[in-house]
């Protein structure tokens, strides 16, 4: 009896091994060496000095830096609550649709992927162009008018990571809207609740998995946001990705970067940490 | 206000189409107050459209729908004074028993103390308090059921549908269920709207029954009515195991009772409370436990009754009773005999036995209309 077990359990080992230890390669020793860099002094030249120094994390509370901290903080909370307010009603009429109809729409919301990212962020330098088709048909309806730049500003950023993003918030919500039993809908408003009523107090907490997914699959790619703001965002919504490029590839700083990397791995899993905790507590106090 | 009773939840004229299927079909009828109300059919006969069309689930595309004398036709179902107890029960699984049941009056937004107390009543009434704080994934079948009834009725609705509310369960389950069911309409004193296609069930709880086909109403009636005078051919057959008889009126004997004429059949007599003339074309339900079996010539106690010559062509024995199947000319005769006295002692019908069966002719009930179809009906196994 023993021994089978044992065996059973060299099995899973077998085939955890490997990929935990591509993970320990080439994730957690790199992730343990930018954090000790982070403590690094630097030197003018672009070297990493001996020695030991918190000078870089200090440097992080000067008065620029925590603007845009707060920026990517803002940016990323608005841009995940504008992916979530589109994807949740997307979420739901796709898992009511007929199965032809869901594949359909599926295999819509995927299409994109099978262009380059940078690409696609290219295309909307090319639609949000002062010279552009969009620009144009705007100022004859008289929306805008022509000094109007709709490239490098902070709303650009946004809308931009919401067309990036919003595939990762529709998914699981679809997917635990697809599990969730409509009847129940019917069932709240036989008991007297209004149609608001019976979303909000059973489509929303029986999704509630999918809705911290989708949550966290917006949200943490665009805390570490680059290319995005890099390519159509303007001096003033610079985010902490573009602080790290700047710190890492221009000033040459790279214990500072590595502060920046370090100070963002914490602002994720940070959030992550307390809706785990929260979940384990939960868990203890109901036993 | 006696009129008011009779008439407390009426369907008028109801009609209700998916894309070219018309699923029911003009329909109007009215439940009386407090009453256990039976809709019953088979899947498809548009019973359960229906039963949504009255909880507002489903807009009707004709016809009206009036309740306690208030027209309800237009109102969505969270503004009805009408709840549900739904075929798969559609517990919420995010929620205990106590805060299932406590869904409609926080809706309603009762008193806090009002809805403690009430639904404190209705777990006693459930016999679920120490499973208040359950999930319903952690109940049973059965406990969901109650879960279920509880839910709907602490809303205190003037009408409880309950859609096919024992399917989920097992056989014995379901019986218990039943009695339970009973006990709770007697406590509590609502007007029950049941859909079911069981019509055991439909027969032992209800006060009066619809029979459904095809979108239609065939008849309405006492348990009693529906069983022992179907006025279709579907209806005796749907309700029950029948024996169907197809011929013409050929003498009027007396005022009561009429001989009638068949294919590849002896003639037989049959109570004729239609006055129906010689020469009418008839058609005759005499139900299986109606017919008696001897192996002797059988005492006759009225001098009209039908005695006939036959061959067992198939027996099952059944415990408290025996299925038969005996030839007679061109038919086959479907025959209950329950065993009151002690078989062992005995000497039973069996296979290829020669036979008498028996029956007086007001035991055969002559159907408005047949449908050759509805034979069918007596050979699907009854669940």
């Amino acid at each position: 009896m023993k021994g089978m077990h044992n065996k059973k359990n060299l099995g899973e080992w077998l085939v955890t091994i490997p990929p935990l230890g591509w993970l320990f390669i080439f994730f957690m020793i790199p992730t343990i060496i930018a954090i000790t860099i982070a403590f690094r002094p630097s030197s003018p030249y672009g070297d990493i000095e001996a020695g030991w120094t918190l000078e870089n994390f200090i440097m992080l509370f000067s008065p620029t830096y925590i603007t845009i901290i707060w920026r990517t903080i803002w940016i990323s909370f608005i841009s995940t609550i504008i992916c979530l307010f589109f994807a949740l009603p997307t979420g739901y009429y796709m898992a009511r649709l007929s199965q032809k109809w869901r594949q359909i729409i599926l295999l819509l919301i995927i299409v994109p992927f099978w262009t380059n990212f940078l690409i696609r962020i290219f295309a909307w330098k090319i639609i949000l162009n002062p010279e552009g088709i969009l620009q144009y048909i705007l100022i004859s309806l008289g929306i805008i008018s022509k000094n109007t730049m709709m490239l490098y500003r902070t709303e650009t950023v946004i809308l931009v990571t919401v067309y990036t993003y919003l595939p990762f918030a529709i998914l699981p919500i679809f997917a635990a809207a697809e599990k969730f039993n409509f009847k129940l809908l019917e069932a709240a408003q036989d008991l007297g609740a209004s149609r608001w009523e019976s979303f909000s107090r059973i489509f929303l907490p029986n999704i509630s998995k999918g809705l911290k997914v989708a949550t966290f699959m917006v949200m943490i790619p665009c805390l570490g946001s680059y290319i995005i703001p890099d390519l159509v965002g303007g001096t003033n919504s610079e985010m902490i990705g573009n602080l790290i490029a700047t710190q890492a590839f221009i000033a040459r700083n790279i214990p500072m970067a590595a502060a920046w990397a370090t100070v963002l791995m914490a602002m994720i899993l940070f959030p992550m940490g307390l809706v785990i905790s929260t979940k384990l507590l939960s868990r203890k106090m109901a036993e | 206000m006696l009129k008011e009773m009779n008439d407390f939840l009426v369907f008028e004229n109801i009609s209700k189409q998916f894309g070219s299927n018309k699923v029911v079909n003009q329909v109007s009828f009215s439940i009386s107050k407090g009453e256990v109300f039976s809709l019953i059919g088979p899947s498809g006969c548009g019973k359960t459209t229906l039963l949504r069309i009255c909880a507002g689930l489903e807009e009707p595309d004709t016809g009206r729908l009036i309740l306690n004398g208030v027209d309800i036709t237009a109102l969505p179902p969270n503004q009805r004074k009408v709840n549900t107890v739904f075929q798969n029960y559609a517990l919420f699984p995010h929620m205990t028993v106590i805060e299932n049941i406590a869904f409609g009056p926080k809706i309603a937004k009762w008193d806090k103390k009002k809805i403690v107390s009430e639904v404190d009543f209705f777990l006693d009434l459930i016999q679920l308090q120490e499973h208040k704080n359950k999930y319903p994934s952690q109940l049973s079948g059965g406990q969901r059921q109650r879960v279920a009834i509880a839910r709907a009725l602490i809303n205190r609705p003037l009408i409880l549908l309950l859609d096919e509310p024992l399917a989920a369960l097992d056989l014995k389950l379901r019986q218990r269920m039943l009695v339970e069911l009973d006990n709770i309409h007697d406590k509590i004193g609502t007007t029950f709207l049941f859909v079911t296609h069981d019509q055991g069930e439909a027969m032992s709880i209800s006060d009066k029954i619809a029979v459904m086909n095809k979108g239609n109403i065939e008849q309405i009636g006492t348990p009693i009515e529906i069983y022992e005078a179907p006025k279709t051919s579907f209806v005796a057959a749907f309700i029950g195991d029948t024996n169907f008889f197809e011929g013409t009126v050929c003498e009027l004997i007396n005022n009561e009772i009429s001989r009638i004429h068949l294919d590849g059949f002896p003639e037989i007599t049959v109570y004729n409370d239609k006055s129906l003339r010689s020469g009418t074309k008839v058609y005759l339900s005499v139900r299986p436990e109606k017919i008696n079996i001897t192996r002797a010539y059988p005492a006759q106690d009225k001098p009209l009754t039908n005695i006939l010559k036959g061959k067992v062509e198939d027996v099952i024995y059944l415990g408290s009773q025996t299925k038969f199947w005996i030839r007679v000319a061109d038919y086959r005769l479907a025959i209950n005999k329950q065993h009151t006295s002690f078989l062992l002692d005995e000497q039973p019908i069996k296979w290829q036995d020669d036979v008498w069966i028996s029956w007086n002719p007001e035991h055969g009930y002559l159907l408005d209309t047949y449908a050759e179809t509805d034979e069918n009906l007596l050979t699907l196994p009854s669940e």
